[in-house]
């Protein structure tokens, strides 16, 4: 520890955001970005969780040309859009495509919370309806990371309408008959939990991700008694019976390939 | 009762009627031509303030508190009507009221949404809020339907789904998400009406129908004013800016392509003439069956998927 200290550049030292202690960052980014001392999960870009989940070079993107309209005309939305598009150097909140997984061809989208909190505007929506409609056609399991604070406010109600049309697209998949992974990684709220994400056959969590309806504030103030320490995590949500199971970030790929084993989705 | 800004000038008008028509009552004096001419002045002045209604006056409108509730529409529509209850794991959500109508010649499923008219029912109603076993009861009953071939009418008023603890710890989430999946299952004909306020999440998993109305001084919204506000100014106060900004009136949402019809409410909107507004409610509703009883129960199910398919406004570069 002393050594490295001595020899690296402080661009070589991360400070885990929950225990605060450093972090070699080669270390850091080998572990998956989870911090070796407290188990701290944190977050990943779309593009990172692709890296890291599908064989090396096999993600084709698609839908990549879809990009949000500002129809209601909404106080500061082509702004926040153009900063988030110059910030995260993606075009929208969730990146689509198809790739392989152990070999076998499957559906994945991956929600950035780094681009507008990950939320679900008509674009969102759209490419994740598309993610079903592509894998019922082309008999493919669908795996989606969500990572969102919600509905997209800037759209009003197109984005409450998102809710449905990603809701049907899961029933034309379950009508097909294939698999749809869900994994909750932190966070995962409101308008994307209160519909496609809740659906899945098999729901996954990162540890201490963020999993819930309304905002904590919201929540408490609604309720008589105090919410519990670990309200809207993971680890609650699972307790309570609405995750199958909390999966550390390196065993994520691991567990996908097993579940798509046993729905002979793939291997 | 809570008198908002804009029907201020109304009420003092009808407090004046009022008061003449009890001296006249009282006194025996013919206070007839006064009456009238308050009565044009009264008319006159509704139809001035009801034809600029700013999108912050139709949230209030919609939460008026005499505006009449999806039991008062049952009882002025429906012929026949029994209530059933519970979700059958454990709980019944007086949130959510559903049950076996007769309308117009139709047998129907109906659920919707219930607030409380007093403090007490409020509370009881959890001010429309409901929790996941209201969701889950709605849930019984769409399959109720699908079941002996029903077709579905739900009506929706509610601020939002529950947000507490309690709803939390029983996947209020889950319950408005499988809703909304029962809902597109079904291949019966549906009907959603949005009869006051349309509370995001809480409003759309009852609103997943082959075809959706509103009333004329309802909402529908992603968010509550107060709280887009609060998120983009930090103000709950500029709440009124924030209506104006998420376009959520009626007319907002058949221009953007997102319900089929708005019906009509009389002048001085539903609470000043409840029985008009549900004629208007109840034929609107008929309308709509009867244009879906053309549909088979596999295209009812396709047109309602295609429905939802279309929604969203977005641009696709080359």
């Amino acid at each position: 520890m002393q050594r490295r200290v001595a020899s690296g550049s402080s661009e070589q030292w991360v400070q885990c955001q929950k225990c605060k202690k450093i972090l070699f960052k080669p270390d850091f980014e080998r572990a998956l970005r989870v911090c070796i001392h407290c188990g701290h999960h944190h977050r990943l870009r779309a593009r990172e969780r692709i890296a890291i989940t599908l064989d090396p070079d096999t993600f084709v993107e698609q839908d990549a040309e879809l990009r949000s309209d500002d129809p209601l005309r909404f106080p500061d939305y082509p702004d926040k859009l153009m900063r988030a598009q110059q910030t995260t150097g993606e075009f929208e909140a969730v990146i689509t495509g198809t790739g392989k997984l152990g070999g076998s061809e499957v559906v994945i989208g991956v929600m950035d919370f780094a681009f507008m909190g990950g939320s679900m505007g008509s674009v969102v929506g759209e490419k994740i309806m598309r993610c079903f409609l592509r894998g019922a056609d082309e008999y493919l399991p669908v795996i989606l990371f969500c990572a969102s604070g919600g509905a997209r406010m800037q759209e009003g109600m197109l984005s409450l309408m998102q809710m449905a049309k990603t809701t049907a697209g899961v029933e034309k998949l379950q009508r097909a008959g294939l698999p749809y992974l869900a994994v909750f990684t932190d966070p995962t709220m409101a308008g994307v939990l209160a519909s496609f994400a809740s659906l899945a056959d098999v729901i996954i969590a990162e540890p201490g991700a963020l999993v819930g309806f309304a905002g904590q504030r919201v929540a408490a103030q609604a309720s008589s008694g105090k919410p519990p320490t670990n309200f809207q995590t993971a680890e609650f949500q699972t307790e309570h019976g609405m995750v199958d199971l909390i999966v550390p970030r390196a065993q994520i790929r691991p567990t996908l390939l097993y579940l798509l084993e046993m729905f002979g989705g793939a291997g | 009762m809570t008198i908002f800004d804009f029907e201020k000038p109304i009420n003092e008008l009808e407090s004046a009627i009022q008061e003449l028509r009890q001296l006249s009552a009282e006194k025996g004096l013919d206070r007839s031509r006064e009456i009238a001419e308050l009565e044009t002045q009264r008319e006159r002045l509704l139809k001035q303030i009801f034809a600029h209604l700013r999108p912050w006056d139709k949230v209030l409108l919609a939460r008026h508190p005499k505006r009449p509730y999806t039991m008062d529409y049952i009882r002025l529509m429906c012929e026949q009507f029994v209530e059933l209850h519970g979700d059958r794991l454990g709980f019944d959500d007086p949130a959510i009221v559903g049950g076996l109508a007769k309308l117009g010649g139709y047998k129907l499923v109906v659920v919707g949404q219930q607030k409380g008219r007093d403090l007490k029912e409020r509370q009881k109603r959890n001010f429309a809020m409901a929790k996941p076993e209201g969701y889950r009861k709605a849930m019984r009953l769409f399959q109720l339907a699908e079941k002996f071939r029903l077709p579905v009418l739900t009506l929706v008023d509610t601020p939002a789904a529950d947000p507490g603890v309690e709803s939390e710890s029983r996947g209020i989430s889950e319950a408005i998400a499988r809703s909304m999946l029962t809902m597109f299952q079904l291949t019966v004909p549906t009907v959603a009406v949005v009869i006051g306020e349309g509370g995001s999440g809480g409003a759309i998993a009852l609103a997943v129908a082959n075809r959706v109305l509103m009333l004329e001084h309802a909402i529908y919204s992603v968010i509550p004013p107060e709280g887009c506000a609060a998120i983009i100014w930090r103000d709950a106060s500029r709440a009124p800016e924030a209506a104006d900004a998420l376009q959520l009136t009626a007319d907002d949402a058949l221009r953007l392509g997102l319900i089929d019809m708005v019906i009509s409410e009389p002048l001085g909107a539903a609470h000043r003439d409840p029985q008009t507004t549900a004629l208007s409610l109840r034929s609107a509703i008929l309308q709509q069956f009867h244009e879906l009883s053309a549909l088979t129960p596999e295209q009812l199910y396709q047109h309602r998927h295609e429905r939802f398919r279309r929604m969203g406004t977005f641009l696709s570069t080359p």
